[in-house]
């Protein structure tokens, strides 16, 4: 509390001249505030954000009343193994970003390198291995409007399956499109953050966020992990309808 | 600090302006997330009728709830930050309703 009460006392600062951090910005009284600030405007996108996904969500939510056999029958084609290993991937990386956050607060470069690092593996791993299921959907004529075929859920290979009528069974293309569209658009979010992700990397290299300023690496760290949430959500809903 | 005021000041964070959450937190909720994982891939093996997505979801929102407050530090952060988390949620929650309720009180099923 000391350290901030004279801090906060801001005019003293600046007749003193710039003898305060140099990642505070003027307009900024202290570090906190300004820490506080970045941090709300983060959360304010985010919630952005929230309605964003929250808009496919709820489309996934009504369909899925409506169509739920072809959603049955659509979410048993997905492999819930590397479901299940996609999303402890995903769960690792958000714990390794946090750690990243926490080697940047005790100003530990190796660490915060370390970190970074094994969160962008740990994302590209991800998308390699949706890049194979995504594949394989090709392979089964399961994408709509590409080469999407229904006789798979007419007559299904698998005799525990059961056997759709062929208008319920057009209606499993809903459920392919709420699929891509929903892991697509989570897995383009997850291209955008490996990006920004190489950038840090390269910066924290440098030396960059440990030395006090470490606002950047927080707010992608929210980022990183409000990904993570997105997918929380999506592996139950699209990978876990009915296994039993 | 409207938290600093209304709260005496614990002794771990008397000399700090922020918190840091220690990697043995971060440790205990990476733990929890792995463990929810397992629980919602075995509950959908388990018949339970209407409550497959129940649970599911409960399930989901409780992961979800722990990244939001430690992960994201939400727990620690100010109630600027606590209340403009929840009105965003609390919002989407209004939509989703709104939205549902159109839905179920037109024609519902028949598309």
């Amino acid at each position: 509390m000391d350290s901030q009460a004279i801090q906060s006392d801001g005019t003293q600062l600046v007749q003193a001249g710039h003898e305060h951090p140099a990642h505070l910005r003027h307009h900024f009284e202290t570090v906190e505030q300004q820490r506080e600030a970045s941090s709300f405007g983060m959360w304010l996108f985010l919630l952005t954000e929230l309605m964003f996904f929250g808009g496919l969500f709820t489309a996934y939510l009504i369909y899925r009343n409506w169509y739920y056999p072809a959603f049955v029958a659509g979410s048993h084609q997905l492999s819930i193994w590397l479901g299940t290993i996609n999303t402890g991937v995903l769960i690792t990386s958000s714990f390794t970003m946090a750690m990243g956050v926490w080697s940047a607060e005790m100003k530990n470069k190796r660490g915060l390198v370390l970190a970074l690092g094994a969160t962008l593996i740990l994302g590209l791993a991800f998308l390699g291995i949706k890049a194979d299921e995504y594949h394989e959907k090709w392979e089964k004529h399961h994408i709509p409007g590409a080469n999407f075929s229904i006789e798979n859920f007419v007559h299904p290979d698998d005799p525990k399956e059961k056997a759709l009528a062929p208008d319920m069974a057009e209606k499993t293309q809903m459920y392919f499109s709420l699929y891509f569209i929903m892991t697509g658009m989570h897995a383009l979010h997850m291209i955008i953050g490996i990006g920004i992700l190489c950038a840090l990397l390269l910066r924290a290299m440098a030396g960059a966020y440990t030395d006090g300023h470490m606002t950047t690496i927080e707010n992608f760290g929210l980022y990183w992990h409000f990904v993570d949430i997105v997918w929380i959500f999506l592996f139950p809903l699209l990978y876990l309808i009915s296994r039993h | 600090m409207v938290e600093h005021a209304s709260h005496p000041v614990p002794e771990y964070r008397a000399h700090q302006t922020h918190h840091i959450v220690p990697p043995r937190t971060y440790a205990l909720i990476f733990g929890a997330l792995l463990l929810g994982t397992a629980l919602t891939v075995g509950a959908s093996y388990i018949d339970m009728g209407p409550w497959n997505p129940v649970v599911a979801l409960a399930i989901a929102c409780t992961k979800a709830v722990l990244v939001i407050l430690f992960f994201m530090h939400v727990a620690y952060s100010s109630r600027v930050t606590k209340l403009t988390v929840l009105a965003g949620f609390f919002t989407f929650l209004v939509l989703v309703t709104m939205t549902l309720s159109d839905y179920i009180s037109r024609a519902w099923g028949l598309w």
